[in-house]
């Protein structure tokens, strides 16, 4: 990156420290934080649409579509999602793949799984095989972004399903005695109401959600977790920056990180939070109607 | 001019058609000085320039990847790449469920690497990257395995004093032996196991193993593969 | 080989009995439901423990954290927010890493030589970041439930005579129990699932002796076919599940046994306090 850094093995003191933290490795480092807050931002409203689909299909009348919502919203509550996340990218990128290839190929004669090796024809390759590093990894984090979100959005679900359930009757009952279909009830009454019961359990699902992303290295994204452990171990003399094991000041970064962004997302949830509880028929809001007289 | 500018273009676009074919080369790229991450963020190494070496030779167009040497055989033949490159051993077990072109690293000699000479490495703790062949053997020796992720943690648990002594290739473990004046050295005599190293393939890719088979047999014909080892083992590789 | 002779074989094999080496062909689905089932010895076995443990340190901790003196809760807080602001993910590595710099050959104070390569191991060292953690968690539901108890309560009880110590034993504390036990059930089960998390950063295994996520990954790496193991692992923990369930549900009927029907409350769960 600068000038003083074209020979690294002949310089030391803080232009050492300089060129080793601008390194390239080091700016892929960097970006990977980048990385793991696009996934937070792209993962939630996922999440919170996949849950709410979830919740209402939970709540629905029909009865496979019902079984479905409770099997979805049932999913994560007896299961690690660590074990989901071993085995999720894989399948999700062979049903692409499938779907694709049923799409695209010619000759759909021969079987798709041979034995353990899975084979659709080179134009069902999602991505394309000419595609750049850049496409692929871009897919590799399309499909962590998936995986989170359907795994994270049954954690929705069941949030989203108990608010519905906590939103009193009364007011259900009044919007009914106003005349309301079921359908105006539900837009117009049950959704709003809904939200301020749902709130406490998203805020925490964000929470978990952050502390989630660690475990993106298993999903073959390039995180702060593999690079923190990649340029963290003993680098002997093959590397431009040799030096010992640094892992251990690598991973205290990484917990000041992730103390921020809670830190962070706390003072911000608790504004939403009192925005929400205003003027609501509940212990927070009849809190801040008396600190207000 | 325009009539030269055409053809250039004509040139350009038949030869992209010629090398259409893009062959996805992974790797683990935590195991120097057979690949790493360089400090640019690079694959870099001798599987790297190796790997290069026999793409221009096969007339392929190729690119690199890194995967978790955990899952880089499910991911071969779930189609996410081509081919493997990554220090992988030819054993049988690997054989059953992936094809292995012509070996392009003769059998390795692995070797103990212990804090001290006398270090019990018969029954004492062994530590080793787990699903490797090393740590099968360290299994079956009688000592007690002990088993991390990365090939490096297992260096540092003979720093820590948590193993007596590390079970890897030889070639791996050199560099640290050499830079650590003298607090590492090789204890016991060097245990050949595997049948070389060769590059993973798809048992249905038998066009793309031919191929590779026709590079790796030319560049040990003409040496040019004992000239990559001689470059990036320090001189002290095997060699055909 | 029968499946009972697998089972004699390696039913036991996480914790070091049976059969010495883990088994290199076949790979049958007995084999693998009782290596997987086996593993699971290892789970149980830090989440009990850290549960256990973490149970008397949380009571602890929700003290302090209601206590006046800022000398007392700050240090509370501050140990809540860590554990609970941080992945368990990282703690694991971290305590990994610090504990394997302790000196080998013990501390030495006061002429007393303190063994510490102990704690390197998973069995303890994993057990104390799992305990820790836990408690962090717990600690934050307690307190949350002491602060929602019902002023009526407090009242009724000073209108009895009864204060300080005997207030909070007999009034205060089952109480506060009763209110949180719902959450703490998903704290549970949370806790079981993290158990997972113990071999997959920091802490190595020996002699191939983990959890069942452990030999899941054994099984997946040697039969290179993620879609059997895992599902595997998913089926146990699903059973460990029900099984917290029913038993923090007895538990919870025992604390309401005093309430009318109707009042009692239901675990359910309410992810608001869940990890």
């Amino acid at each position: 990156m600068f000038a003083a850094c074209a020979d690294p093995k002949a310089i030391e003191g803080l232009t050492w420290a300089m060129c080793y933290l601008t390194s390239g490795k080091h700016v892929d480092f960097y970006w990977s934080f980048v990385t793991v807050l696009a996934l937070l931002a792209i993962t939630a409203p996922v999440a919170m649409a996949l849950g709410f689909g979830g919740a209402m299909a939970a709540r629905s009348h029909i009865t496979p579509i019902r079984w479905f919502g409770k099997a979805y919203t049932a999913m994560v509550r007896g299961v690690p999602d660590i074990v989901y996340f071993l085995f999720f990218v894989i399948a999700l990128d062979q049903g692409i793949e499938y779907l694709n290839h049923l799409r695209v190929c010619e000759d759909l004669s021969q079987p798709v799984f041979r034995g353990l090796e899975f084979h659709v024809c080179p134009e069902a390759k999602v991505p394309p095989a000419s595609a750049s590093p850049f496409v692929n990894q871009l897919y590799g984090f399309g499909l962590a972004v998936i995986t989170f979100a359907i795994v994270f959005g049954a954690f929705v679900a069941n949030v989203i399903f108990g608010a519905m359930q906590a939103v009193p009757r009364a007011q259900l009952e009044t919007g009914e005695a106003y005349g309301m279909s079921q359908r105006q009830v539900f837009r117009r009454i049950l959704v709003p109401q809904m939200w301020t019961y749902a709130l406490p359990g998203l805020t925490n699902l964000w929470m978990i959600l952050i502390k989630a992303t660690p475990l993106l290295f298993l999903l073959s994204v390039k995180d702060i977790v593999y690079y923190a452990r990649e340029l963290g171990g003993t680098k002997t003399q093959a590397y431009d920056y040799p030096h010992p094991d640094w892992r251990l000041f690598y991973f205290l970064g990484l917990l000041v990180f992730y103390l921020a962004m809670t830190k962070i997302s706390e003072i911000v949830l608790t504004r939403i939070s009192n925005r929400l509880s205003k003027g609501q028929a509940t212990a927070a809001g009849e809190a801040m109607r008396k600190a207000a007289i | 001019m325009k009539k030269l500018l055409l053809a250039t273009v004509v040139l350009a676009m038949t030869a992209g058609f010629a090398s259409a074919q893009v062959v996805r080369l992974a790797t683990e790229g935590a195991y120097p000085p057979f690949n790493f991450i360089n400090d640019k963020g690079e694959v870099a190494g001798f599987e790297r320039e190796l790997g290069d070496e026999i793409c221009k030779r096969a007339a392929l167009e190729c690119t690199w990847t890194t995967n978790e040497w955990d899952s880089i055989i499910p991911n071969l033949q779930s189609g996410n790449y081509d081919a493997i490159i990554a220090g992988m051993s030819i054993t049988d077990e690997r054989s059953k469920v992936i094809a292995f072109s012509d070996n392009y690293y003769p059998p390795t000699a692995s070797a103990y690497l212990a804090a001290s000479a006398d270090a019990d490495i018969k029954t004492g703790v062994v530590a080793a990257q787990v699903s490797t062949i090393q740590a099968a053997y360290v299994a079956e020796s009688g000592a007690t395995l002990l088993e991390f992720p990365t090939p490096d943690e297992t260096v540092a648990a003979v720093r820590n004093g948590e193993a007596v002594a590390v079970f890897a290739d030889k070639d791996y473990l050199r560099p640290f032996a050499d830079e650590s004046n003298g607090a590492l050295v090789f204890v016991g005599e060097d245990v050949a196991i595997g049948s070389g190293i060769g590059i993973g393939l798809r048992q249905s890719d038998t066009e793309l193993k031919a191929k590779f088979d026709t590079a790796i047999k030319s560049m040990k014909a003409d040496g040019s593969i004992n000239a990559l080892i001689d470059k990036n083992f320090g001189g002290k590789g095997l060699k055909f | 080989m029968s499946c009972w002779e697998t089972f004699t074989d390696y039913a036991l094999r996480s914790v070091g009995i049976g059969a010495k080496l883990l088994p290199k062909a076949d790979f049958t689905l007995c084999q693998q439901f009782t290596l997987i089932g086996s593993g699971l010895i290892w789970n149980v076995y830090f989440a009990a423990l850290a549960l256990l443990f973490g149970f008397f340190l949380a009571n602890a901790l929700a003290l302090a954290r209601i206590a006046h003196s800022p000398f007392i809760r700050k240090p509370a807080e501050w140990f809540v927010f860590i554990f609970r602001g941080s992945p368990l993910f990282i703690q694991f590595f971290l305590a990994y890493e610090m504990l394997v710099l302790l000196p080998r050959t013990g501390i030495n104070l006061f002429g007393i030589t303190i063994v510490t390569s102990w704690l390197t191991k998973a069995w303890a060292g994993a057990l104390i970041v799992l305990f820790l953690n836990t408690a962090a968690y717990s600690a934050e539901i307690f307190y949350g439930a002491l602060r929602s108890i019902p002023k009526g309560d407090l009242e009724a009880a000073e209108a009895y005579g009864l204060t300080g110590w005997h207030k909070f034993r007999r009034i205060q504390w089952p109480t506060m129990l009763r209110l949180a036990w719902p959450s703490y059930t998903n704290e549970a089960i949370f806790l079981f699932q993290s158990t997972t998390l113990v071999f997959f950063s920091g802490f190595p295994a020996f002699s191939q002796q983990g959890d069942a996520l452990y030999y899941a990954n054994y099984f997946a790496d040697k039969t290179f076919n993620p879609f059997i193991p895992y599902p595997i692992v998913a089926f146990y923990f699903v059973i460990l599940t029900l099984g917290v369930i029913w038993l923090f549900g007895r538990i919870n009927r025992h604390l309401n046994r005093h309430l009318p029907q109707n009042s009692r409350s239901k675990i359910r769960l309410r992810p608001q306090l869940i990890r």
